[in-house]
């Protein structure tokens, strides 16, 4: 498949520190890429700088032929550049659904329809009910977001990007905190979603990494030292010495 | 019809049908009433809905209370002419205040608000513009065909009437898709960053059309008062609304009107010499006072009165 994203020597230097540096990576729609590394190896500020939400200070970001580097994260996220968050940040105390709907309205015109209760938007509410049936909510969708368990919650994070219908999906940490039961549900999920996304995956679940990931990068203080197939990096020695230690 | 209208559909019926048993003086205090809740409200779309707190509000209050003096003149004008002016005059200085201040967050947008407003007020106070710190009298009240805004049961109704559309209007905003949005963004402003809205227009938008509601109190102030100073833009007023919304309950239409009604009466309740005496003089004391035991009583506001009752009887 076609590369869709591409990162070109991307650098974001805050004062003095250096968090990513000359970072280059592709992103293949059918693909689950992952970016492994310690704590603080520049994977969060990659997504970050990936989705627009802190500008590079060097490198270049393409996205289906365009240079997005200069667009706002809105922009890039109307574009087809969805992200789910590390830390859970849906809207609590609004029902489960309207979370989906809220994030699938985005890309709709006509923002200024006053007349029209968003309640009714149909074209927002189908895109939140298809959303949620597939990260696996359809049953949640009434219930108010915050009372959801952790691993619904995480889900939920997911769905709200989904709905949004990018091409593209960074996620960051999405298996965080999960069970073992929900992790192969979320793993079941992405399997199902790299077929028409391109799936940038930050992880530090390692199973969970190397039973779904189709190649896998490895970042060590802000830059790759290693990017190649699973079985490669497993027997990759630098990437032992450096990260997986002496267990693998 | 959903349930939450009732209300507000019979509280607005009673007030058409009010002047039949009213005093002037309780008319008059009415309309007051009205007015603020129209302030009260256009502020409850910025702190309520959006989250954003301003303490500049009055700003809009008075520019289009001003505005409305001046374009009347000495000869009146007609009210198609006049009313259009202070709003878009309000709405245009709100645009000004938004673009800049909606740049910050939090505390600080909270501090440029209110030095925006300060601005204009000094602009009323210190120049010769219109009056200086006296300010100035409307000399004839602008008119639309038959319509008489010296005739004060005209007057009232086109305030009523006023309260009612614009509650109406904000209503519909916070049920359209574009409320929703500022909705999204007081709860989770990066989250709808990530999730494609540009949210720094939406929160512009919200901000003028606050400015242009409040531009309407300020219109419909002067015309009741005949004259305007510019302590209408001072930080006082601009407390004394958020106030209204505190006391009432941020987070609802109602709320506000009901903060408005409150605050305003417990004001004049003050302020009466004949059941305070000397104390009445010193009414910001005891507004004050009576203020904070609400907040700390009733930290929802009056709004949240019923359901602590309902609360307090199952309990």
């Amino acid at each position: 498949m076609a590369e869709l994203l591409r990162a070109t020597k991307l650098t974001r230097r805050f004062g003095g520190l250096t968090a990513v540096d000359g970072v280059t990576i592709g992103l293949h729609v059918g693909e689950v890429h992952a970016v492994i590394g310690t704590n603080g190896a520049g994977k969060s500020t990659l997504i970050n700088m990936l989705s627009g939400e802190l500008p590079a200070s060097d490198g270049t970001i393409e996205f289906d032929g365009h240079d997005i580097g200069g667009w706002s994260q809105p922009r890039r996220a109307r574009a087809g550049v969805g992200r789910s968050y590390q830390r859970t940040t849906i809207f609590p105390s609004f029902s489960v659904l309207e979370n989906c709907r809220l994030s699938a309205q985005a890309a709709l015109p006509r923002a200024w329809a006053v007349w029209e209760s968003a309640q009714r938007c149909t074209r927002s509410l189908d895109a939140a009910h298809r959303a949620l049936a597939a990260a696996g909510l359809a049953d949640a969708a009434t219930r108010p977001a915050g009372l959801l368990s952790h691993g619904g919650q995480r889900q939920l994070e997911i769905a709200m990007c989904l709905a949004t219908n990018p091409r593209v999906l960074l996620l960051d940490e999405p298996l965080a905190g999960m069970g073992a039961e929900e992790t192969s549900r979320m793993l079941a999920l992405l399997a199902e979603l790299k077929r028409e996304h391109a799936v940038l995956l930050v992880e530090h679940d390692m199973d969970a990494v190397f039973r779904i990931a189709d190649r896998i990068t490895v970042m060590v203080n802000g830059a790759v030292i290693a990017s190649d197939v699973p079985e490669r990096i497993r027997t990759n020695p630098e990437v032992q010495v450096a990260y997986l230690g002496d267990e693998h | 019809m959903s349930r939450d209208w009732i209300i507000p559909t019979v509280a607005a019926l009673a007030l058409l049908l009010l002047p039949a048993v009213l005093t002037p003086y309780t008319q008059d205090l009415v309309v007051k009433v009205a007015i603020y809740a129209v302030f009260a409200l256009s502020l409850e779309l910025l702190v309520g809905v959006t989250g954003l707190v301003s303490l500049g509000h009055a700003a809009f209050l008075g520019i289009g209370a001003y505005v409305t003096v001046l374009a009347s003149g000495d000869s009146g004008g007609s009210i198609a002419r006049v009313l259009p002016l202070a709003v878009l005059a309000a709405a245009a200085y709100a645009f000004f205040v938004g673009a800049l201040s909606l740049r910050t967050k939090g505390v600080y947008f909270i501090m440029v608000t209110l030095a925006f407003a300060q601005m204009a007020y000094f602009v009323f106070h210190d120049t010769k513009i219109a009056g200086g710190s006296d300010g100035i009298f409307l000399y004839a009240k602008p008119t639309l065909g038959a319509l008489d805004l010296d005739d004060k049961r005209q007057m009232y109704y086109v305030v009523i009437g006023t309260l009612i559309a614009v509650y109406a209007l904000i209503a519909l905003l916070i049920r359209a898709r574009f409320g929703h949005t500022l909705a999204g963004i007081r709860v989770n402003e990066q989250r709808m960053r990530a999730a494609g809205y540009a949210t720094y227009g939406y929160k512009l938008a919200a901000f003028v059309i606050a400015g242009a509601l409040a531009g309407v109190a300020g219109f419909l102030l002067a015309i009741k008062d005949g004259a305007v100073n510019p302590e209408l833009l001072s930080w006082h007023e601009s407390g004394a609304v958020l106030l209204m919304l505190i006391l009432g309950g941020i987070g609802s239409l109602r709320g506000a009107v009901i903060g408005a009604i409150a605050f305003t009466l417990l004001k004049e309740l003050f302020q009466l010499e004949a059941l305070l005496g000397p104390v009445a003089a010193h009414w910001q004391m005891t507004l004050g006072f009576t203020i904070i035991a609400f907040v700390a009583l009733l930290p929802k506001g009056l709004i949240g009165l019923r359901a602590r009752l309902v609360g307090a009887r199952h309990g």
